[in-house]
């Protein structure tokens, strides 16, 4: 049975890259069969995962008298996201905004400090603490590793001005935006290096399906 | 049509199946990579090696079947390395696609430790899998807290504290350090909720694409290793002595990319000859 | 009542957290579990209205007869013979066999494939779009062909390969993506400060 089901993976997969050659039934049948199959596996996640336990272990206790409401403030977020289903009706879409609000305004109350914090503080201060500035040790190309703390933080100073548009890339600003643009370019290079690795890695691991499940049809 | 326009026109479908050629073939050649652990990635196989027998570490495996191919390895590896050490594993996935491969990861793993290392990691006294949550960030920041706050029971709906291992586990301070292996923005939360509100060690394995993102977090200490894709992968199955796919898939990733760099060699030569042709010819670019 | 609440409620419960974070006391420690628990549980039904809109947007496409509307009816049939396989009383709900084989086999092969056509369309790119047209250009293609030598093993040269892209990451790249890290971050509380004031609304939708 477990190769019946392996075979299945087998020729999905091979269903789906027959898009390689043209777009086709074949590829259209996985494309929308992947979809219905994920929604109905996340709904079936949240509510065995998230729902059932919010209601068996908080909600409602299972005693020895069967089940018991416990923590009865839980009817309140329950309620709250049951509103958000107003959307749906044009005459009570603005319920939907407390939920919502709710919602939104604890994301950005809690993005302040900590984005302030770990984005913007801390590589400030990695930059200018971090660093030990050592030019009597030997970096790459035999410059002083302390050269190359500095490149850094030149580098980072450069790409923020070509990222500051309210001043026009005139004269010496214009000069540090470009050399900000060549050091942005090495790292979308950088970047790109991986990327290929990334997703040659996937294919990869698709083969090596193939292999197995011809290894186990073919024993 | 002169040979370089030809290049330069030359039907897509040639190039997939020279690539689809070259790494099918690949397999079956018998060579071995030799890999080199970088630091990044050494420094978070001797953190675990290092992690006393009982101690808690969390591992977050955080990536939906799309990045499997490149952090799957990376779990396994992780996952028996912990097992090995009889350290007391927490698990948990913020991808929602997540919760099934996790499982499944978290009885391979047990079984093949009981297979091959003669340990047989038992769950509820060994490791544990809360499950899966959504608005990672948020629960990321709850389990600073508490991790009752988000789940009140495992993935099982068993309570969390009727399971042993989570007797007397509160949050972070709990645990020595945290490993997410994430194929998302997932990793971002880690950095700034985990580490940035609770100063609890974090460490990121990543997806190739994600892996260069990551380095201003490393140096400036937010995080205390990386493991990026197939190759840092392949690294950590090294300095475990553990081969297992990701060593093997880095023999294939060398013969890729020799396709792939003479792609690009070949399309420059064209586009160079191409343009010089144009010039001589008074033509435009 | 329909707008100026919504709007209150966002300043006050952002103004509250960041407060917090400042300030932590034992009863706001206490409000910032809950907040944290319960925005989690109404997210959960905002996902919901996801499903929902899937639902809805195939039975349309089906009622329209839209262009390639037969293929929806497989979309259905998978969502819906998920949600019975895992939800009804018989069932062992994720562990069930068929389920968790679905799941498996079906799921996972055709999500992870559909990425790795991208290996394909990556190697296209790289031979019809990578050119060295310009100076800037060529210094991203040279960073590029570095950190994909460092995959090949090329001897005594592999050493020189491995220090280059190793300076590449900790360097030009490290001071790159520091400045976009600091770019988004400065962003990200700039929008944030926008919404807890009340500046950003969008969210609030029309009328």
């Amino acid at each position: 049975m477990e190769t019946a089901w392996l075979t299945l993976g087998a020729l999905l997969t091979i269903f789906t890259f027959s898009f390689l050659y043209k777009d086709n039934v074949l590829y259209k049948i996985a494309e929308h069969l992947v979809v219905g199959i994920s929604a109905g596996y996340f709904v079936v996640l949240l509510i065995k995962t998230n729902l059932w336990p919010i209601m068996s272990q908080r909600l409602f206790v299972k005693g020895d008298e069967g089940w018991a409401l416990d923590q009865w403030w839980y009817f309140i977020p329950l309620i709250l996201g049951m509103l958000m289903w107003t959307r749906f009706s044009k005459k009570w879409s603005w319920v939907s905004r407390y939920p919502l609000a709710f919602y939104i305004g604890i994301a950005s109350g809690l993005t302040i400090p900590l984005e302030l914090k770990n984005r913007v503080v801390e590589q400030i201060s990695a930059s200018i603490l971090k660093f030990k500035f050592d030019f009597s040790a030997t970096g790459f190309l035999m410059v002083p590793q302390g050269a190359w703390d500095t490149f850094v933080i030149i580098g980072v100073m450069c790409c923020l001005i070509y990222f500051f548009f309210s001043k026009e890339h005139k004269g010496w600003f214009g000069g540090s935006a470009k050399i900000g643009i060549y050091t942005l370019m090495i790292a979308f290079g950088a970047s790109f290096g991986y990327t290929v690795m990334a997703r040659i890695s996937l294919f990869i691991q698709r083969i090596q399906y193939l292999r197995d499940w011809i290894t186990a049809i073919t024993s | 049509m002169t040979l370089y326009e030809r290049l330069l026109v030359l039907d897509r479908r040639w190039i997939f199946l020279i690539l689809a050629i070259v790494i099918v073939g690949a397999i079956f050649v018998p060579i071995t990579i030799p890999a080199t652990a970088a630091k990044e990635v050494e420094v978070i196989y001797n953190t675990i090696e290092e992690l006393k027998e009982g101690d808690y570490i969390l591992v977050a495996m955080d990536y939906d079947p799309n990045a499997m191919a490149e952090l799957h390895p990376m779990s396994y590896t992780i996952l028996e390395q912990c097992f090995r050490k009889k350290l007391k594993v927490i698990t948990l996935t913020l991808s929602q696609n997540g919760a099934g491969m996790v499982d499944e990861a978290l009885k391979g793993v047990a079984d093949s430790s009981t297979m091959y290392a003669r340990i047989t990691p038992k769950y509820g006294t060994d490791f544990v899998f809360l499950g899966y949550r959504p608005y990672y960030a948020l629960v990321i920041l709850s389990m600073g807290q508490n991790f009752r706050v988000n789940f009140p029971a495992d993935y099982y709906n068993t309570p969390l504290d009727s399971i042993p291992i989570m007797k007397g586990i509160q949050n972070y301070d709990d645990v020595k350090c945290v490993i997410s292996i994430s194929g998302g923005n997932v990793a971002d939360a880690w950095v700034a909720n985990a580490n940035g509100r609770y100063n609890v060690k974090v460490a990121l394995g990543t997806t190739g694409v994600m892996a260069a993102d990551y380095y201003p977090f490393y140096q400036s200490e937010q995080i205390f290793g990386i493991i990026g894709g197939m190759k840092g992968a392949a690294e950590y199955e090294h300095l475990a002595k553990n081969p297992g796919p990701a060593i093997e898939a880095m023999k294939i990733q060398v013969f890729a990319h020799i396709v792939i760099i003479a792609f690009i060699v070949i399309g420059n030569i064209g586009f160079f000859m191409d343009r010089r042709a144009r010039k001589r010819s008074g033509g435009q670019e | 009542m329909k707008r100026q609440l919504p709007l209150l409620l966002v300043f006050v419960s952002g103004i509250f957290l960041v407060i917090q974070y400042f300030v932590p006391a034992e009863i706001s420690d206490r409000a910032y579990e809950f907040m944290l628990d319960w925005t989690v549980i109404i997210g959960i039904f905002a996902l919901a209205l996801g499903i929902w809109s899937l639902i809805r947007v195939s039975i349309e496409k089906i009622q329209r007869k839209t262009h390639d509307h037969n293929y929806t009816y497989i979309s259905l049939a998978g969502l819906f013979a998920m949600i019975i396989l895992g939800l009804n009383p018989w069932s062992a709900g994720l562990d069930d066999y068929t389920f968790s084989h679905l799941f498996r086999f079906v799921m996972i092969p055709i999500q992870s494939t559909m990425f790795s056509l991208l290996a394909f369309f990556i190697a296209s790119a790289a031979y019809r779009a990578f050119r060295a047209r310009t100076v800037v250009s060529a210094v991203l293609l040279v960073a590029a062909l570095i950190m994909m030598l460092r995959v090949i093993p090329l001897g005594p040269l592999s050493v020189y390969i491995n220090d280059t892209s190793n300076w590449l990451l900790l360097v030009p790249n490290l001071a790159a993506k520091r400045a976009i890290i600091i770019g988004v971050g400065l962003g990200m509380v700039a929008t944030a400060l926008k919404v807890v004031l009340g500046i950003e609304r969008a969210y609030l939708g029309k009328d």
